[in-house]
């Protein structure tokens, strides 16, 4: 017996030394656990299939790489690539056009909470709502079909030009992204700096000038924000894709997520290696910003130190 | 202040803007309005091609009563909650944790793990869909609430942890050290301080995180195929395949889908903002 409390008594003081050296890691456990294992270790597993030929049923055959050099023979997969391209630089102008907004509705006026609310609402409302609203919206028999009418253009249905129906499905995808660099712009403005303002004021800075050099440089935490955000939300264009067009007319839609997910997993085979091979690719254009944000971080971080 | 407020401006400015607010909000929610005016409407106006007359019947309510009636939407929405509930719950909870770990105890791997979270929460999907597909498969979770919930929660800890720790990192440490010395132990800090002092950030989180679930699309579509588990968003997917010409229904069933996230924003607002502005006003 005496010796069982000795034991217990030693635990406990080995406890307190290491109390503080433990503690961190028990504390991160269950979420690091979870991280690691859908997470991290599924990148690397990713990148693996992508050098395997595999139905995700029968055996893999590894095949080195062979999908990638499938993909540069691949037209559907520059058509995505161009299209990812076309709606990154569409979508940066959520950027200007939030800045804009929150420029016009900083103001104290009666109500104005609520109608800054309401101009938000489009971000809260999921993505396949938005997609199911605008392809009603572009429906030639829809909600645009009497101004379709009165131009002239009776009957045209943007979803189904190919030429067009990439654009109509980003002037979809960059309504809510607007109200999101909105929103962003809105809480800068609010916590811009009065007096440097005012200085500026008093030095005869007006309008254009005071905005350029005064207010725009006091911004350069949310411009920073909203486009990290922007860029991220241009490359996750699965939604609207998926709910307008599946890709189609004749894959011209399609971006490197939704042909990703095709490839993989839908009624056009289930080609594992081969959609792997794609999500590398659109894992390594996403790796570039996620460095560039992580180096921003590390940056402000060592400043904090 | 910027812009100068329109207070201080002349009469003619101060009217005009006035008049442009509401109009510009307008022009702004067309879209929005015009699924609601379509989701009021009744099969004979949309035949007629009546798309922004006044309905010449209101039919919203029997709209949504049809929609609950010919379709599973009651049971998607509830699948809806039991993905999105247990989610924010298990996601907020990890990453107190974590974020507590981060911000408050010095050690070498800690930078390193905090970067490792951020940059796992902006990786794209499709990075991660065959081999979580594949997991959940074998852990005999495939086509359950319980296995999309597992991953949802993984998920969302990077960008939680992200968030918790830099709240956590901006209390006063000295509270941490005056427990400390009063020999509290690390557990009883994480409990009775730090977790009391973050329920603004907890709140912030909650909303937010059951909007983004709510909302989630890809991965239902990835890890759920029967209608007994899937949400309110894959389930709208699948009803905009059959009811191509019905869309007042359809855009009965998009409103019911957007509502739970549309009050949650509104009751939470001040919260939900603050989470996503989060660095939008510091460097």
């Amino acid at each position: 017996m005496p010796n069982s409390t000795h034991i217990v008594y030693r635990k406990s003081s080995w406890w307190k030394l290491n109390q503080q050296r433990l503690t961190p890691w028990i504390f991160l456990f269950p979420g690091l656990l979870l991280f690691l294992v859908y997470v991290i270790w599924p990148i690397f597993n990713s990148l693996y299939i992508s050098l395997l030929q595999w139905d995700g049923l029968s055996p893999a055959i590894y095949v080195g790489l062979t999908n990638y050099i499938e993909l540069l023979d691949d037209e559907y997969f520059y058509i995505s690539l161009l299209n990812n391209l076309k709606w990154l630089i569409l979508f940066m102008l959520a950027v200007p056009i939030g800045l804009g907004l929150a420029v016009f509705l900083n103001q104290t006026i009666f109500g104005i909470r609520l109608i800054k609310s309401l101009f938000f609402f489009p971000f809260v409302i999921s993505q396949v709502v938005i997609g199911i609203i605008f392809s009603w919206f572009y429906n030639p028999r829809g909600v645009i079909g009497p101004f379709l009418d009165k131009i002239g253009l009776s009957n045209y249905a943007i979803l189904a030009d190919e030429n067009f129906a990439t654009y109509g499905i980003i002037f979809a995808g960059i309504y809510p992204q607007i109200a999101y660099c909105m929103i962003l712009y809105l809480t800068g403005l609010n916590n811009l700096n009065t007096d440097q303002i005012e200085a500026g004021r008093m030095d005869g800075a007006k309008g254009l000038s005071l905005f350029k050099n005064i207010i725009l440089p006091q911004l350069k935490p949310a411009t920073f924000l909203a486009i990290v955000v922007t860029v991220i939300g241009s490359l996750r264009s699965f939604d609207m894709v998926a709910i307008m067009t599946q890709g189609g007319p004749y894959g011209s839609t399609n971006v490197l997520a939704y042909y990703m997910f095709e490839t993989a997993l839908s009624e056009y085979g289930y080609r594992m290696g081969y959609g792997s091979a794609i999500a590398a690719v659109l894992f390594t254009i996403m790796m570039f910003y996620i460095l560039f944000f992580i180096y921003r971080m590390y940056q402000s971080e060592k400043k904090g130190l | 202040m910027f812009p100068i407020p329109i207070q201080k401006r002349p009469l003619i400015n101060r009217i005009s803007y006035k008049i442009l607010v509401p109009v510009s909000l307008f022009i702004w929610l067309i879209p929005l309005i015009g699924i609601m005016l379509t989701s009021i409407r009744g099969l004979g106006d949309i035949t007629a091609g009546n798309y922004w007359g006044i309905p010449s019947e209101f039919l919203l309510f029997s709209n949504i009563k049809d929609v609950f009636q010919n379709t599973p939407m009651l049971s998607y929405i509830i699948n809806s909650f039991k993905i999105t509930i247990p989610t924010v719950i298990g996601a907020v909870a990890i990453s107190c944790m974590t974020g507590f770990a981060l911000a408050s105890y010095k050690f070498k791997a800690n930078l390193f793990i905090f970067f490792t979270f951020i940059a796992g929460n902006f990786v794209p999907f499709q990075i991660l869909m065959i081999p979580v597909r594949d997991l959940t498969f074998q852990m005999g979770l495939y086509d359950t609430v319980t296995g999309l919930v597992l991953f949802h929660v993984a998920f969302q800890t990077g960008f939680c942890t992200l968030f918790m720790r830099n709240f956590i990192k901006a209390l006063p440490n000295e509270l941490f050290e005056a427990a400390r010395i009063d020999g509290t132990s690390e557990f009883n800090i994480f409990l009775k301080i730090v977790v009391p002092l973050t329920r603004p950030a907890i709140a912030a989180l909650s909303v937010l995180i059951f909007t983004f679930i709510w909302n989630d699309f890809f991965w239902a579509t990835v890890l759920i195929q029967g209608q007994h588990a899937m949400p309110i968003t894959a389930g709208l997917k699948s009803l905009n395949g059959q009811w191509v010409t019905v869309y007042h229904l359809l855009s009965a069933g998009s409103i019911i889908a957007a509502v739970p996230p549309v009050i949650m924003f509104f009751l939470m607002q001040k919260h939900f903002i603050a989470g996503l502005t989060l660095g939008a006003s510091k460097g």
